[in-house]
């Protein structure tokens, strides 16, 4: 087990920099996850940590070591794929062993250490089999399986999951954490998927467009975005972004969103956001969980206002409302015994006291 | 089409009584229109293939004049004769060593090829297809003046090095080795075209692996590639093995047979005894021979393969 260190690395194809410079520390026993939109990088990262693919600048170092220029059957990693890449020809046995073959470890100590991931996984009945015989969630627990018995420095997982159903997907996500939490081998995930993120992660990194856009725990993320891709990338419904700006009203600090919607800001937030030009461009980033339903009841720096939905989608323990503020998309979520329905008037509470406001032009959180 | 054809007269058919099979229901079965359908690609076969083979059957049966049914006599003559044991020894050379140079240098050059960038790969591809495209009467005649003892390029070239002449022809372990030569050259290009096409077939994720479980080049192909691979390469050989088995052209225009008769193989012993001998029958006695050695060869290799047809 070792550190993974990511020092400036840069990956060139041609004129086409995939990857701009990264740096990343990823500690011992940690579970990181990559995440971001197809091209952002991430798999391509995890193909250098590898040795897959050369780096074009900068430095990658697993357990202290310089690793640049050593081929990955050298770097002591185990790499999980997403077609699992199992070798059709060799019985599941053969797949898990064939690492320690290679390496002529011991015949009694392969037949041990194969056995013990098999019933880590519990998969000891298949292992007479060949992968064709396997369902899908099956072939993923043996490659995972063919990386355990290394017992390597670190795990590579190149979105390990998507190629499951939806249903095997959550199955092997709980999967891929209990076998973490036995073996504690460092790791790191990739994948475009934030729910999978959130729930493995130790630490997520989200990726965009070649660069690290931030670094932080799935709270973190979720709570406290950095700029507006992480805001709107993590959760699911995405953040709503309402262009609005800020104004003095008698003394006191409010945010505009429409001619007739304007409401005055919470202390705390009054006071954070203060300083700020008036003229800015600015967006209020407010997620569904905090556009809801009114009460007769309201928290401090709890707003109220009617709208007219245009869309309902109810979900059971929750409805989802959709409608526009001056062309703007929004979603709020609500009670399911509200009574929101499609078309219907609405009054709705907008929670200020987690409000995020963001630069329009920068995408900066405030 | 057929199908809905087939329906309907299967709906004509329940809605009348049962009646015992008359010609319409004979007709209106899927597996009679079905055989329809393949009907004129039944009789060409017959007419290509059934019928020479079963002729050649009847004619090895016969005596020279073909007046006269003798049975197994002319396979007993065969048996007693050295120049048909040299021929059966010979064309079982010919054929596995051509086939196993052919297979080899395929899966060389294959390998070269699949590491071409893409952007060349065509035009390599093209160029090493050449040997195989060319009719090998054409590209023999070639080879023959290559081959020449007095002016020939070879010769010419090992001049320099002090080497030779090599009567490359005359001699007979020269000769032998040049009609394989020949034959390598002419077939190789399909081994690597048929290899390209499975190399191309492996994911490379495999090979990725492979490389992170700790392979080293050799141990890919070992472990990988060559498995990955099997049913290919056992389909190829046993398809050239059976070309080249029965080869004529190359042996017929290089060497003729000789020196003494060395180099023949099955097919050209056959015409020489055959056609230029006057002799069919036993022509087609020799000829005839191929077919329980190449049987033999050929269900061995296809029980091997549908053996492990559903692995991959």
């Amino acid at each position: 087990m070792a550190e993974v260190a990511l020092r400036k690395v840069v990956k060139r194809y041609d004129d086409v920099e995939a990857v701009r410079g990264i740096d990343l520390d990823i500690a011992d026993h940690e579970f990181i996850v990559l995440v971001g939109p197809s091209g952002c990088g991430k798999s391509t990262t995890l193909r250098m940590i590898a040795g897959l693919e050369d780096i074009s600048d900068g430095d990658i170092m697993i357990g202290g070591d310089v690793v640049n220029d050593v081929p990955p059957k050298d770097r002591d990693i185990a790499m999980v794929f997403q077609n699992y890449a199992l070798y059709p020809h060799m019985t599941v046995a053969e797949n898990m062993s064939f690492g320690l073959r290679l390496k002529h470890y011991p015949k009694a100590e392969i037949k041990a250490r194969v056995t013990e991931a098999a019933r880590l996984l519990d998969i000891t009945d298949l292992i007479d089999r060949k992968p064709k015989q396997l369902s899908g969630g099956q072939r993923q627990r043996v490659a995972m399986g063919r990386a355990i018995v290394r017992n390597p420095k670190v795990f590579l997982f190149d979105e390990p999951l998507s190629n499951l159903d939806a249903k095997l997907r959550v199955q092997m996500r709980i999967e891929i954490k209990k076998v973490h939490q036995k073996v504690r081998t460092t790791t790191v995930y990739v994948t475009h998927d934030q729910v999978e993120a959130m729930t493995l992660a130790d630490r997520v990194v989200v990726m965009n467009k070649g660069r690290i856009e931030q670094i932080g725990t799935p709270n973190e993320l979720y709570h406290k975005p950095a700029t507006r891709f992480v805001a709107g990338f993590i959760g699911s419904p995405a953040m709503n972004f309402i262009p609005c700006r800020l104004e003095d009203v008698g003394g006191r600090l409010q945010i505009r969103l429409t001619d007739r919607i304007a409401f005055p800001l919470p202390p705390a937030r009054a006071a954070r956001y203060n300083a700020l030009p008036r003229t800015d461009k600015l967006l209020l980033g407010l997620r569904p969980e905090h556009l809801t339903e009114s009460h007769a009841h309201l928290e401090p720096g709890v707003e109220t206002f009617d709208t007219v939905l245009d869309v309902t989608e109810p979900m059971g323990m929750e409805t989802l409302v959709y409608f526009g503020l001056e062309g703007t998309p929004i979603c709020g979520r609500v009670n399911p015994n509200a009574g929101a329905k499609d078309g219907a008037p609405m009054r709705l509470a907008m929670d200020l006291n987690n409000m995020h406001l963001l630069n329009e032009a920068t995408g900066v959180v405030l | 089409m057929a199908d809905v054809v087939v329906e309907q007269g299967q709906a004509v058919r329940a809605a009348r009584a049962r009646k015992p099979a008359s010609l319409r229901n004979v007709l209106g079965r899927k597996s009679t229109v079905a055989f329809f359908l393949t009907l004129p690609l039944i009789l060409l076969i017959a007419l290509l293939v059934l019928y020479p083979a079963v002729y050649s059957v009847h004619l090895a049966t016969l005596n020279k004049s073909m007046q006269k049914f003798v049975g197994f006599g002319n396979f007993l003559f065969l048996f007693k004769r050295d120049t048909f044991w040299m021929v059966v020894k010979q064309s079982c050379i010919f054929a596995v060593t051509a086939v196993f140079f052919k297979a080899l240098i395929g899966f060389i050059v294959a390998h070269f090829v699949h590491n071409i960038p893409a952007k060349g790969q065509r035009k390599w591809r093209g160029m090493l297809l050449v040997p195989w495209v060319i009719p090998p009467a054409m590209s023999t005649l070639a080879w023959l003046w290559l081959f020449d003892p007095s002016y020939s390029a070879f010769n010419y070239t090992l001049s320099f090095f002090g080497i030779g002449p090599i009567n490359w022809l005359g001699d007979n372990v020269w000769a032998r080795f040049s009609v394989i030569l020949v034959n390598v050259w002419y077939g190789a290009p399909f081994f690597m075209i048929m290899y390209l096409a499975a190399l191309k077939s492996v994911p490379d994720q495999l090979y990725e692996a492979a490389a992170i479980d700790g392979a080293n080049w050799w141990q890919k192909i070992w472990y990988v590639t060559l498995p990955m691979m099997r049913n290919i390469i056992a389909i190829t050989a046993l398809f050239s093995l059976i070309v080249t088995f029965a080869n004529f052209d190359i042996v017929r225009i290089l060497t003729s047979g000789g020196p003494l008769d060395q180099t023949h193989i099955f097919a050209t012993w056959a015409f020489k005894v055959g056609i230029e001998g006057s002799d069919i029958p036993l022509g087609a006695s020799v000829s005839l021979f191929m077919v329980p050695i190449l049987a033999i060869a050929a269900i061995f290799i296809l029980r091997d393969v549908s053996k492990r047809g559903n692995e991959a």
